[in-house]
């Protein structure tokens, strides 16, 4: 029993968090913010060459092979820096369910090697989410129609913009035809591909949602220190303080959440759903709780849009209700505890 | 990361499992907080010790099993998940303990911990006093050194002392240097609650039970080999042992993790009634989330600690956590159980013998006592996060 990281899943981490330090600061942020599309090729060129895309992609078509549980801590960096790219959408999400594919699958191999190389944009509709991200600067879109799984060239897709409030987030509803030659699985194998194309999904936006939570509690522990008010700073105010000590405990407290959840989707444990949806749960109301707090205690600052923190927040709200909302999850977790025989209480947290 | 257990962690938990299962007593306890209980829970304490289950995380030398942390976390789990009864002598055992062992002389090790870990001994804590609450520090009760050096004059008042009214000994600070104040010039010292001079007087609890008292010292002499470190160091000793193990021992996860197993079979068996209000069962499912986070988080940090981690001020966040999530459990609870929640364990129509309602009725204390979540979220703000005092 060891519920730890090893040390070189923690480097990776560091250097991970090094690295978007300065590709995705709050300038370049603001910066791509503006453009049309919200996508930058140069930052996606050097997210590819640092081979971030190649993480997930088995290591026969190119990749390092990295599970769930190092994505854990990789989405955590992603949603600190509030990355703007879809990074984990194709090389974390679209990876997996092209992974799972049987080995032959048409174009399988060509896909994974052109995500761990950089050369590919590939967007997840999954049922969940009525409209899909990145849709349109993607080149391929893995859609639903039922349980079938269909692997859509961007050409054969209307799309139809619907700007979000976080600019980061390109989403779009998408119109489009099933036709036989852009199905890659049905039945029920396509049910278990979408099954744990959710998971995956929801575990993403849940670590990124934690990594936002503590840059939002930075950012405030920051700026509460220097703003200065009746002859002191504000950090020393009880009222403050206390503001933030509730989310760092809602930090703490969901950061082993997230990490249980990666676990079980890696190993497809049975109760690996409650626990993703346990995750998305504690992870998405810390980002709320941080958000929110944060604000109070930047004042007036924390309602302009020259303050970073507002970036933050935006990333926040939204994310929360994306690959699920609350009421969703929060389902989930009631299907697998109030059931007959629910394996619950003490001794039930690592086995059935 | 492996989140399987060893063979020698299962082959642990299954005996602990089994020994529990041939000797849990038939009928719950009385309440610790009387005499009656108090004796019954020293009993079984005695019972556990001689199966050396006690202490199981105590040397084997001291009656324990040298058990690691997770073993323990292990023990817990089948310990609460038993419904076994509430550990009577915690106060000694999970904080007078640990301090000793890193403390203590070899003499004073000998003297008390196998009679600890028995509970031939129970022990009392005392710290506060009417004007030293949440200020520790201001701590005026006064333990002078005799002339010839053998033995402290103590005087003053204790209050707040948990069972002291049935325990046998009380460990606390005392100001050895009268001229000193706040921090420097306290002795942590050990004192038998029969020595002359001693005067206990029971305070009766919001649930009707001596559940604590005040302890007067009029002259009483202690040995001043009764003295835990070095004279004027009480303060460094108190706080040493402070942080997160200690935190964490006194509140295991395994027990709220039981008391969610409860929660969600009573909502389970009064569903219609409580589905009325569907914000019940919202905080049906955050009893399991919040305690398996709770869990979680024990089991990561004690990952951490094996690995030589430091955890520092994060601990306090344990305190504020598992005492919200326990009230939070009860009031839910009585919500569930609605107009027979109020009734006391001898109405005839009381539901699980007022279980729930003992159990609010406890959780209201969570937040003040082992320092107040006002006084943690202050040290989260300026231990954890840096923050100007
Ligand atoms: C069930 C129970 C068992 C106990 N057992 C023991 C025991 O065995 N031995 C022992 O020594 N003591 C024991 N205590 C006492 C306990 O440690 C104290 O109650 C606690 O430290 C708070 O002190 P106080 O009651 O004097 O409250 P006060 O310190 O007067 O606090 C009252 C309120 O003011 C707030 N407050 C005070 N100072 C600050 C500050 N700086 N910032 C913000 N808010 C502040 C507090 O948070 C609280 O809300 C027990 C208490 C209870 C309820």
């Amino acid at each position: 029993m060891d519920f730890t990281f090893t040390d070189d899943q923690l480097t990776f981490r560091e250097a991970v968090s090094r690295f978007l330090m300065t590709e995705a600061a709050p300038e370049r942020l603001r910066e791509i913010w503006d453009t049309d599309t919200g996508r930058s090729p140069e930052l996606r060129k050097n997210i590819a060459e640092q081979g971030l895309t190649a993480l997930s992609v088995p290591e026969d078509c190119g990749g390092l092979g990295m599970d769930d549980v190092a994505w854990a801590l990789m989405t955590q960096e992603l949603g600190y820096y509030a990355l703007p790219d879809s990074l984990a959408d194709a090389a974390y999400v679209a990876a997996g369910l092209i992974t799972a594919l049987p080995a032959g699958t048409a174009s399988r191999e060509e896909w994974l090697s052109r995500i761990a190389e950089g050369s590919i944009r590939i967007a997840v509709g999954h049922p969940v989410n009525p409209l899909v991200a990145d849709a349109n600067p993607a080149n391929l879109l893995l859609l639903a129609d039922g349980d079938a799984v269909h692997a859509v060239p961007r050409e054969q897709v209307e799309v139809e913009a619907n700007p979000s409030i976080d600019l980061s987030r390109r989403l779009a509803r998408v119109r489009w035809t099933p036709a036989a030659a852009t199905l890659i699985a049905d039945g029920e194998s396509g049910r278990a591909l979408w099954a744990q194309t959710l998971n995956r999904g929801v575990l993403s936006a849940a670590g990124q949602l934690l990594g936002l939570a503590q840059r939002m509690l930075d950012l405030s522990v920051d700026y509460v220190a220097q703003r200065k008010q009746f002859g002191k700073s504000i950090g020393s105010f009880q009222a403050v303080k206390h503001h933030l000590a509730d989310v760092a405990t809602k930090i703490e407290f969901a950061k082993p959440v997230l990490y249980r959840a990666a676990y079980a989707l890696a190993h497809g444990e049975a109760g690996v759903d409650a626990r993703v949806s346990h995750a998305k749960l504690a992870c998405g109301e810390a980002a709320w709780l941080a958000a929110r707090h944060g604000i109070q205690v930047h004042g007036a600052m924390g309602y302009t849009w020259e303050v970073d923190l507002q970036m933050f927040m935006k990333r926040a709200w939204a994310l929360d209700a994306s690959w699920g909302d609350r009421g969703f999850h929060k389902a989930r977790v009631a299907d697998a505890i109030l059931v007959e025989g629910a394996a619950l209480g003490p001794g039930h947290t690592f086995e059935e | 990361m492996d989140l399987a257990y060893t063979p020698r962690q299962k082959a642990f938990r299954e005996e602990v499992r089994a020994w529990l299962a041939a000797n849990l007593p038939r009928e719950p306890l009385a309440s610790y907080d009387t005499r009656e209980g108090f004796e019954q829970h020293r009993e079984w304490e005695s019972k556990l010790f001689d199966a050396r289950l006690s202490m199981v995380i105590w040397p084997e030398a001291l009656g324990g099993r040298g058990c690691d942390l997770i073993e323990w976390l292990i023990f817990e789990e089948e310990y609460y998940g038993a419904g076994a009864p509430m550990r009577v002598n915690q106060n000694g055992q999970l904080l007078l303990g640990p301090t000793l062992i890193e403390f203590g002389t070899e003499e004073q090790k000998a003297r008390f911990l196998p009679r600890m870990a028995s509970s031939e001994d129970m022990w009392a804590q005392g710290w506060s006093e009417p004007n030293a609450g949440s200020d520790m520090a201001a701590i005026t009760s006064k333990a002078i050194l005799s002339a010839d050096g053998t033995h402290y004059v103590v005087n003053g008042q204790k209050t707040w002392s948990t069972r002291a009214s049935f325990a046998d000994w009380l460990f606390g600070l005392f100001r050895s240097d009268p001229g000193s104040s706040r921090h420097h010039g306290l002795s942590y010292l050990a004192v038998p609650l029969d020595a002359p001079g001693v005067t206990i007087r029971p305070i009766q609890a919001l649930n009707g039970k001596q559940a604590f008292a005040e302890i007067f010292f009029d002259d009483v002499k202690v040995p001043v080999e009764n003295r835990i470190g070095d004279e004027g160091q009480g303060w460094h000793v108190a706080m040493a042992t402070a942080g997160f193990e200690r935190g964490l021992l006194l509140r295991s996860p395994a027990r709220f993790q039981y008391t969610a197993r409860k929660l969600v079979e009573l909502y389970k068996a009064n569903r219609e009634l409580a589905d009325r209000d569907p914000s019940i069962r919202d905080a049906v499912i955050e009893a399991w989330t919040g305690t398996e986070a709770y869990a979680l988080s024990a089991y990561h940090t004690v990952g951490r600690l094996a690995k030589g981690a430091r955890i520092g001020a994060e601990a306090s966040t344990n305190k504020i956590y598992w005492s919200e999530l326990d009230l939070k459990m009860h009031e839910t609870a009585m919500r569930i159980l609605g107009p027979f929640a109020e009734l006391t364990g001898d109405a005839p129509e009381a539901v699980e013998a007022a279980r729930w309602l003992d159990g609010f009725l406890f959780a209201q204390a969570g937040p003040i006592y082992a320092g107040t979540n006002e006084i943690q979220r202050n040290i989260i703000a300026e231990r954890m996060l840096g923050l100007p005092k």
